[in-house]
């Protein structure tokens, strides 16, 4: 396993991908799936997957990919094992910002659609801005501060958003299924929306874990070694907050994969960036996708959210690193 | 050659270093020396660009202020204190960072610069450690880490900042010898601060004294490790006495 990790974790991202499918009211085998693939079979069928299933699963495995990603980059950036697009308030931020333009009510256009990512791109850069200097204590960012800050940011920022949807029409309320984290709002043209934020976020961070690794011996090594440093961190929190972005806007507030899986990721292969931040966007993948089919069938035939799944098992995660990050140092 | 003209620097609008001017030649070490606060690391903060400062630091010709980060890291190299490294980053994984300078678009690591890698490691005595995690190390290992690290980056100027600190005397003493040994074989400009006067006198071709942001001396130890200069700088009445049988000064505290 450990030889290839990228084909083990790509395999195991085939087989959520495949359960993803699968499972759900109906159950449709994988022979059957097969054979929709190939366009044929069962007429509701067909349908179910490429217009619910199919959408459904690329949106969350897309977001999951982000949110993991993202989580890698911020602790790097932060050098934090703790920093999560959640925990940091960057998520509420984003769903603040796509909250605002939903009620702003574009047209229900492709480019109405497209502004709602661009929106939560801006408030998520914004959030990102402003809880930094409020944890930074001098050159650092103590852990505690950088999560209480997170905590207080995200609190106003949810309580703004809540605000929001109750003064507003009953089109936007019923984004608040949304907000706790769930795909009801996939579809293709979604997941069209995202892309490029993500390609673009994602693309970026991807080719920076030399920067990154670099960047865990502080500020001063990194640039000795050679590293613009104001430069690259500019440029990865925008990234980190891009991806971080395009998942919220139509995934809603999801919290704790991009804790889980890089913090995995990083106990089984060693903390470097290079590897890590891969393969937390294919772990992070296949964790939502698996967190979506419980969410689908813990409670069938009712939904939960998904976000609460993923805060099922991330809190009790969040307090042992927590424990392990006082005990140990950081990792 | 590290050439210091006119170095003056700023920290939180007060000024820490004033108008110093210095070389380093190839082969040669000097050692910083001076009280606290004197700005022995600020010097190698400021020339290795990582504060913003005045005056010229170049080496033939090219003026370090001007370059980005990339190319002053391809003429000079810090090891810095060893105090806080991320600990979970291998020995191998450490060193190689030293590459950086010279690697690619994604960081990927040569044949070549894993041979280069592997001579530093060898240079330091710390290829047998090389998968170990840095934070199980010692400090004296941690250290040597670090100047394979520097080494690695294949620059014509070294700066370390206090390298011996923390460090029990068997480990300083191998330490500064084996960083003597590196300046004369690979004809490195080594400037490095010490605390400790005696390791300066004993390792240091020439010696610089700072006080207070100034460069109150410079020359070799028996010149600048003199009982006035030295009483002056750090507000403490010392003697002097020959070292019994080297041919360097020695500094004594004289207190009862």
């Amino acid at each position: 396993m450990k030889s290839n990790p990228y084909l083990s974790s790509s395999i195991f991202l085939l087989i959520a991908f495949i359960l993803s499918l699968a499972i759900g009211s109906v159950f449709i085998s994988p022979k059957e799936l097969w054979n929709i693939l190939r366009g044929a079979g069962d007429e509701t069928f067909v349908f179910i997957i490429w217009q619910i299933r199919l959408p459904r699963t690329i949106l969350i495995a897309l977001s999951g990919a982000a949110l993991s990603g993202s989580g890698a980059a911020y602790q790097g950036l932060f050098r934090n094992p703790l920093a999560d697009p959640f925990l940091i308030g960057v998520a509420s931020g984003a769903g603040l910002g796509a909250v605002i333009a939903m009620s702003i009510q574009w047209p229900y256009s492709f480019w109405g659609l497209m502004a709602i990512p661009m929106a939560a791109f801006l408030a998520a850069l914004l959030t990102v801005f402003i809880v930094y200097f409020l944890a930074r204590v001098g050159q650092t960012i103590p852990t505690t501060n950088l999560i209480l800050a997170g905590v207080a940011f995200s609190s106003f920022a949810t309580s703004l958003t809540s605000f929001l949807m109750l003064r507003s029409t009953s089109e936007v309320r019923r984004a608040l299924g949304w907000l706790l984290g769930g795909a009801s709002q996939a579809g293709w043209a979604a997941i069209l929306a995202i892309l490029p934020y993500l390609i673009i976020g994602l693309g970026i961070l991807l080719i920076s874990g030399h920067a990154l690794n670099l960047l865990q011996f502080g500020d001063d090594q990194a640039q000795q070694l050679g590293l613009n440093v104001t430069r690259t961190k500019t440029i990865l929190l925008i990234a980190a907050s891009l991806a971080t972005a395009a998942a919220v806007a139509f995934s809603g507030i999801i919290g704790f994969i991009g804790l889980i899986v890089p913090h995995l990721t990083r106990l089984w292969l060693g903390p470097d960036y290079r590897r890590l931040i891969p393969l937390s966007v294919i772990g992070g993948a296949s964790a939502l996708i698996i967190s979506d089919v419980l969410a689908r069938i813990v409670l069938a035939p009712q939904e939960i959210p998904v976000g609460i799944v993923t805060a099922l098992a991330g809190a009790p995660f969040f307090l042992w690193v927590l424990r392990r990050a006082k005990n140990q140092g950081y990792w | 050659m590290l050439k210091i003209q006119n170095l003056s620097a700023s920290y939180n609008g007060r000024q820490v270093l004033r108008e110093i001017s210095f070389d380093v030649k190839n082969g040669e070490v000097l050692a910083l020396i001076g009280p606290n606060g004197a700005g022995k690391s600020t010097i190698i903060r400021a020339a290795s660009g990582v504060i913003p400062s005045t005056g010229h630091i170049h080496t033939n010709g090219d003026d370090f202020q001007s370059l980005t980060p990339l190319q002053r890291a391809r003429y000079l190299a810090v090891v810095p204190q060893a105090i806080s490294l991320p600990p979970a980053f291998t020995v191998w994984e450490t060193v190689l960072m030293g590459r950086t300078p010279y690697l690619g678009f994604l960081g990927h690591a040569s044949a070549l610069d894993e041979e280069l890698a592997r001579q530093a490691l060898s240079r330091v005595n710390a290829l047998a450690f090389s998968e170990r995690r840095v934070g199980e190390l010692s400090g004296g290992e941690r250290q040597r880490v670090l100047l394979a690290r520097a080494l690695c980056q294949s620059t014509p100027i070294l700066l370390l900042d206090e390298p011996t600190a923390h460090l029990d005397l068997q480990y300083q003493v191998s330490l500064l010898e084996l960083i003597r040994e590196l300046a004369r074989s690979e004809n490195l400009a080594v400037l490095i601060a010490l605390h400790d006067l005696n390791l300066a006198s004993h390792y240091a071709d020439r010696v610089a004294l700072l006080v207070g942001g100034h460069l109150k001396a410079v020359g070799a130890p028996r010149e600048v490790l003199t009982a006035e200069l030295i009483s002056d700088a750090y507000c403490l009445p010392v003697q002097i006495v020959a070292h019994p049988f080297l041919d360097v000064p020695l500094v004594l505290p004289d207190t009862k």
